[in-house]
């Protein structure tokens, strides 16, 4: 069986000013096909302003299995949340 | 224990992602539901490739071609959802030519005239739309989100059907023809797309209970029947099917018997179009490898030169 082509992750920015936001995947033997790919796949009405593409093999990802755990420490710190603080009586605009 | 968790996880609604744990059996019945997806959206090229170079006007080959390169996009997100439960792309391409993966049988039917680009829009389409919609809410989230996608664009696969068969339907006494001939030859390919009866579909149980399927065969094929009949009286055209008629009392068309004989001669290769169907695949995948060696052999180069 021939071997598999590399995975690459695509990212698409909407349009300016906006986050860029996975996808999904392409084949691509390099960086310039897996562009154009992305281009050919995922953007053929107008869906971007710019594409990422990422090789997969080089995400890490957290597990999900562990995720109580990983993100644990932010459930006990209620001071990160603005409505953790008293404002006085009569403050605006805050 | 793992799969009694599992099984809460698809009762309270959220998705499974790929790297959750599964039980065999659903990854198992993923892998065969969404692999002939994908192969279907890829067969289903052919059919209609077959007009692009004929197409009645630039308008309406630019609209085909269209269509026909958003069905590749279609194969393409199906094969990466597919992927993400760890069989490889050339594996999936390996068992739809050893004819271990199937795809839809209505794309071993032949295209015989430009009416035949009208009923696939419209009624292969149709047929494909109502099943996807319900598929948006498939409990595996990489499906789910590729049917969202693809949910999108195939609207304008419909529309572009229909309004190929209503100018037909409204041209000359022989276009008309073409355009009837037409329905009458995908009519039931089209219902029966939505597979065997529920009574004679083993795997529906676990479809369900797993949430990978959200309707049966059954629900889907009456909801596409609903919605169809009244777009064929408008454009005065006649579904071939004597008993079709509305029951009050169900508040849905009643229809007539799907010839099951020939839907299972099809599915197990004999219909008019398979062999030509994968020999056309294999050979398109055959003659495009030297392009797949240069390639992997230029980024190699390239990287060599990088360090
Ligand atoms: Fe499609
Ligand atoms: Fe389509």
């Amino acid at each position: 069986m021939a071997e598999n082509e590399t995975v690459w992750e695509v990212f698409i920015q909407s349009k300016n000013g906006l986050a860029h936001k996975h996808v999904g995947n392409v084949h691509a033997a390099d960086k310039v096909m897996a562009l154009e790919n992305a281009r050919e796949l995922y953007t053929r009405r107008n869906e971007g302003s710019c594409i990422w593409v990422v090789k997969a093999s080089e995400i890490v990802s957290s597990e999900t299995e562990d995720s109580e755990a990983f993100f644990d420490p932010s459930n006990d710190k209620m001071y990160r949340h603005p409505t953790f603080y008293n404002m006085p009586e009569g403050s605006k605009h805050i | 224990m793992l799969e009694e968790s599992f099984q809460e996880q698809i009762d309270a609604e959220r998705k499974i992602e790929p790297k959750d744990w599964m039980p065999d059996d659903y990854r198992k019945h993923l892998i065969r539901q969404m692999s002939q997806h994908a192969h279907s959206e890829v067969i289903g090229m052919q059919p209609e490739g077959n007009w692009i170079t004929r197409a009645p006007s630039l308008r309406a080959k630019m609209i085909l071609l269209a269509k026909v390169q958003d069905e590749a996009g279609h194969g393409l997100y199906l094969y990466s959802a597919t992927e993400t439960l760890g069989i490889s792309r050339e594996e999936l391409v390996q068992q739809l030519h050893e004819e271990k993966a199937k795809y839809s049988s209505i794309f071993n039917y032949p295209t015989l005239s430009w009416a035949d680009m009208g009923a696939i829009g419209w009624l292969v389409d149709g047929a494909a739309i109502v099943n996807q919609v319900s598929l948006q809410r498939t409990s595996y989230g990489p499906y789910s989100r590729a049917m969202v996608k693809i949910c999108k664009e195939e609207s304008f696969h419909q529309r572009q059907g229909y309004e190929i068969m209503a100018e037909m339907a409204k041209g000359t006494a022989e276009q008309k023809e073409m355009a009837q001939d037409a329905l009458n030859r995908f009519w039931w390919p089209s219902i029966m797309m939505f597979g065997p009866q529920d009574s004679d579909s083993p795997r529906t149980g676990n479809a369900m209970k797993w949430k990978i399927k959200r309707q049966t065969n059954d629900e889907l094929r009456q909801s596409f029947i609903d919605k169809t009949v009244g777009q064929a009286e408008v454009i005065g055209l006649t579904i071939p099917d004597p008993d079709l008629k509305w029951n009050e009392d169900r508040g849905h068309y009643d229809f007539g018997e799907m010839n099951w004989e020939e839907f299972w001669s099809v599915v197990n290769g004999n219909g008019p179009c398979n062999k030509q169907r994968l020999a056309h695949h294999k050979k398109a995948h055959d003659d495009g490898e030297w392009v797949r060696n240069a390639a992997k052999e230029y980024a190699r180069k390239q990287e060599l030169l990088l360090n």
